[in-house]
């Protein structure tokens, strides 16, 4: 540890920290219009429904856990809002224009510069500035010299760019006979400085040319952030052409039986591994270490080798999701065994059941809960690490999908495959509590 | 049916850090077929110890069961028991759980059925044969535990603490059934019991344990058990002698119990 490594953690904190910083204000206008929700929905409340029932009634509420039950409204309003605020700031046409956040300048605009030579004389030139819509194109407005030696200028910038502008170039005398800019609209200004003009900014580098910086208003670039719309045509155009060489549903289809062949393996291999530890101690002992070891190791810190040894293929990642659910299972069928109340298995046994039968009716109903409790938190390990592997390396999936996108910056595309990513991780997860509740109900009521 | 022979038991356990616990020493007991003890004693003082070697979950270190001409050395259906709580099945319905015996037995369905059926008409239970096990009270689990032990036709029924977990008024009721499937099956039961009264109520005869080691302290036959069949157990309980025996005990179990801390206070002096 050199004091190096200290002091290079330190900047690295200080720069996550600024950077919480410049987002504070908006996540304090979130959290206002949070509060705000909530007063609109209290007085709408009270004035539309008086309160009346039971818990209504309570006088304890603040603490009481069971009067905090998940308000329906508020997750409607937050999931609307989030398209809202998405829309705002992406410019979307689904939204008014009046509601968009304020966008980047277009249009013409200007700014007048002063130029100082070493003997004092001193003269003003303007330069006239288009700003174009990106998909546009434009040349730069002609415009009249003027009089004195700094002749006037102008530029076309495209929308969120700036430019440098080398202003001296067309004047009399330029900045090798010793011309500086010392103000802009009548604003002095130095190298390194900068001065708020009609459209935007001007600054000067430290050479002193001026750079053009037109306002990039709120909004996000569509490079950044597209708007909804466009994500949803994305989708449509996917859904219906396919994206490198494979539909939408081949993509995401190759994802899931990835995922449901190799847990279904790992369940396969790991309950009964999971059994055997349970019940016997040279299982349990000769598999302590191996299962213990393997457990903390993130499937992902595995996919490199796993491609070395076993390539991109099928092969490959069917063999690191079923690694990915090995431990897990195997991990659940263990504790299920042990957390078989004796007094259960000791009643088995005094009603004539043979071991077997104290295997096949007690201990693996018992297990059932916990095994799917681990068959759950599985599906979902396997689900992100399939993602994972195929953002490394795959021909077809999700995963792949938007890293192939990410490559040409096709945004839309990467947010329309993390939420359908995200869709599909909600879908196997509320399946999983539905079978669960249909198989297992006697979970947690021993 | 069989008598039961408790033959000269002792069962030691080495503790992890060394020494030793004597949790039984040289416990005989002979019982009749057909009769029913009741086992008191302060905690740690060998009872469930003494059950679950009864049971053939331990073996004892010394000494041996016999029941009838063989020698107990498993858990067998001969033997049934019923726990405190917590040992039903909850991924079996009520009527699942009362054949589990019978079935495991390779009794056919339909014979299960009758069994089953019985059963439940006789702890009361008719109406909820279909019901998941955790849907019941406390009370109604601990009948179906009774049925499901009585479903296999054991010549010994073995009880820890069998209604421990129950509130008063349940408890009341559930002793007038456990007195009344006594006398209907004729089964021998040993009954441990934390409850002075239970003991006095249901017991023929009562022991009282004492601890370090573990051992019989005191024998008493009684008389109440006998009285108590089709009785209202709340008449038996104005007799004379009943609150006599149960003060006499009370202060015995008192007293132990007094010896316990006090020794336990002179270990950490
Ligand atoms: N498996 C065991 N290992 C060590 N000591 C035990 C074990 N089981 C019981 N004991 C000890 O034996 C004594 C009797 O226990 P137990 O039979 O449970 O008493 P009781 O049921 O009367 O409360 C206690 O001191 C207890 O700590
Ligand atoms: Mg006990």
């Amino acid at each position: 540890m050199t004091p190096f490594l200290l002091g290079d953690l330190a900047a690295e904190f200080v720069s996550v920290l600024r950077t919480i910083l410049y987002a504070a204000p908006y996540i304090l206008g979130y959290i206002l219009l949070i509060l705000a929700a909530l007063a609109l929905y209290s007085l709408a409340r009270r004035i539309l429904r008086p309160a009346s029932d039971f818990r209504s009634l309570k006088t304890v509420t603040f603490g009481d856990e069971s009067a905090v039950r998940s308000n329906g409204v508020a997750s409607v309003v937050s999931v609307v809002l989030i398209f809202v605020l998405w829309a705002a700031f992406t410019g979307s046409a689904l939204l008014p224009s009046w509601l968009h956040a304020p966008g980047a300048f277009t249009g013409t605009g200007s700014f007048t510069y002063t130029v100082t030579l070493p003997d004092g004389r001193s003269d003003d030139a303007t330069v006239e500035v288009l700003v174009y819509p990106r998909e546009s194109e434009a040349e730069a407005p002609e415009v009249a010299p003027g009089e004195g030696f700094a002749k006037n200028d102008s530029i076309a910038i495209a929308e969120y760019r700036s430019e440098l502008l080398r202003v001296d170039r067309n004047d009399e005398l330029g900045r090798d006979e010793g011309a500086e800019i010392t103000a802009i609209d009548g604003q002095p200004v130095a190298p390194g400085e900068s001065v708020r003009v009609g459209f935007g900014r001007v600054a000067l580098s430290g050479k002193g040319t001026p750079n053009i910086i037109p306002a990039t208003g709120m909004q996000m670039e569509p490079i950044w952030l597209p708007a909804p719309e466009t994500v949803w045509q994305r989708l449509t155009e996917i859904a219906s052409t396919g994206y490198r060489n494979s539909t939408l549903w081949e993509h995401l289809g190759y994802s899931l039986f990835r995922v449901i062949v190799g847990f279904a393996l790992g369940a396969m291999v790991g309950i009964p591994l999971g059994y055997a530890m349970g019940l016997s101690d040279w299982f349990r002992g000769w598999f302590d270490p191996i299962v213990e070891f393997m457990r903390p190791v993130p499937p992902l810190a595995l996919i490199p080798l796993v491609i070395i040894w076993a390539g991109i293929g099928e092969v490959g990642k069917i063999i690191l999701l079923f690694l990915a659910a090995l431990w897990i299972m195997a991990i659940a069928a263990r504790s299920g065994v042990s957390g078989v109340a004796i007094s259960k298995v000791h009643a088995a046994y005094s009603l004539g059941a043979s071991k077997w039968q104290v295997l096949r009716h007690v201990i693996i109903p018992n297990s059932l809960p916990e095994i799917f409790t681990g068959a759950r938190v599985a599906m979902g390990v396997c689900w992100g690490t399939v993602v994972a592997a195929e953002l490394v390396a795959a021909e077809k999936g999700a995963g792949m999908m938007i890293m192939v996108a990410s490559k040409f910056q096709s945004t839309d595309i990467v947010i329309m495959g993390i939420v359908l990513i995200g869709i599909i991780g909600f879908g196997i997860d509320m399946l999983m509590r539905r079978a669960e509740r249909w198989l297992v109900p006697w979970k947690g009521r021993g | 049916m069989p008598d039961l022979l408790i033959d000269d038991i002792s069962m030691r356990f080495d503790l992890p850090g060394g020494g030793i616990v004597e949790a039984l020493k040289n416990v005989t007991l002979h019982l009749k077929e057909g009769e029913l003890l009741s086992v008191l004693g302060p905690s740690g003082c060998g009872k469930t110890t003494l059950l679950n070697i009864l049971a053939g979950f331990l073996a004892p270190t010394e000494g041996r069961i016999m029941l009838g001409d063989h020698r107990v050395t498993g858990p067998d259906a001969e033997r049934g028991m019923v726990f405190q709580q917590g040992a039903l099945f909850e991924w079996m319905s009520v009527r699942e759980n009362v054949g589990f015996g019978p079935r495991m037995a390779g009794v056919k369905a339909a014979e299960r059925r009758e069994t089953v059926d019985h059963l439940l008409d006789v702890v009361g239970l008719a109406q909820f044969k279909e019901k998941a096990v955790y849907e019941l009270s406390g009370g109604m689990q601990q009948r179906v535990a009774l049925a499901r032990c009585l479903a296999n036709d054991p010549d010994v029924v073995l009880m820890d603490e069998p209604l421990g977990a129950l509130d008063a008024l349940t408890r009341e009721k559930m002793q007038g059934l456990v007195l009344k499937l006594w006398k209907e099956t004729g089964k021998t039961v040993i009954l441990i019991t934390h409850s002075v009264e239970e003991a006095l109520l249901l017991g023929e005869r009562l022991i009282v344990m004492a601890p370090r080691p573990g051992r019989i302290h005191q024998t008493y036959e009684l008389p109440f058990a006998e009285m108590g069949v089709g009785q209202d157990l709340r008449e038996v309980k104005k007799h004379p002698d009943f609150a006599k025996t149960r003060e006499e005990i009370l202060s015995m179990i008192w007293e132990m119990e007094e010896e316990i801390m006090g020794r336990n206070e002179g270990a950490h002096a």
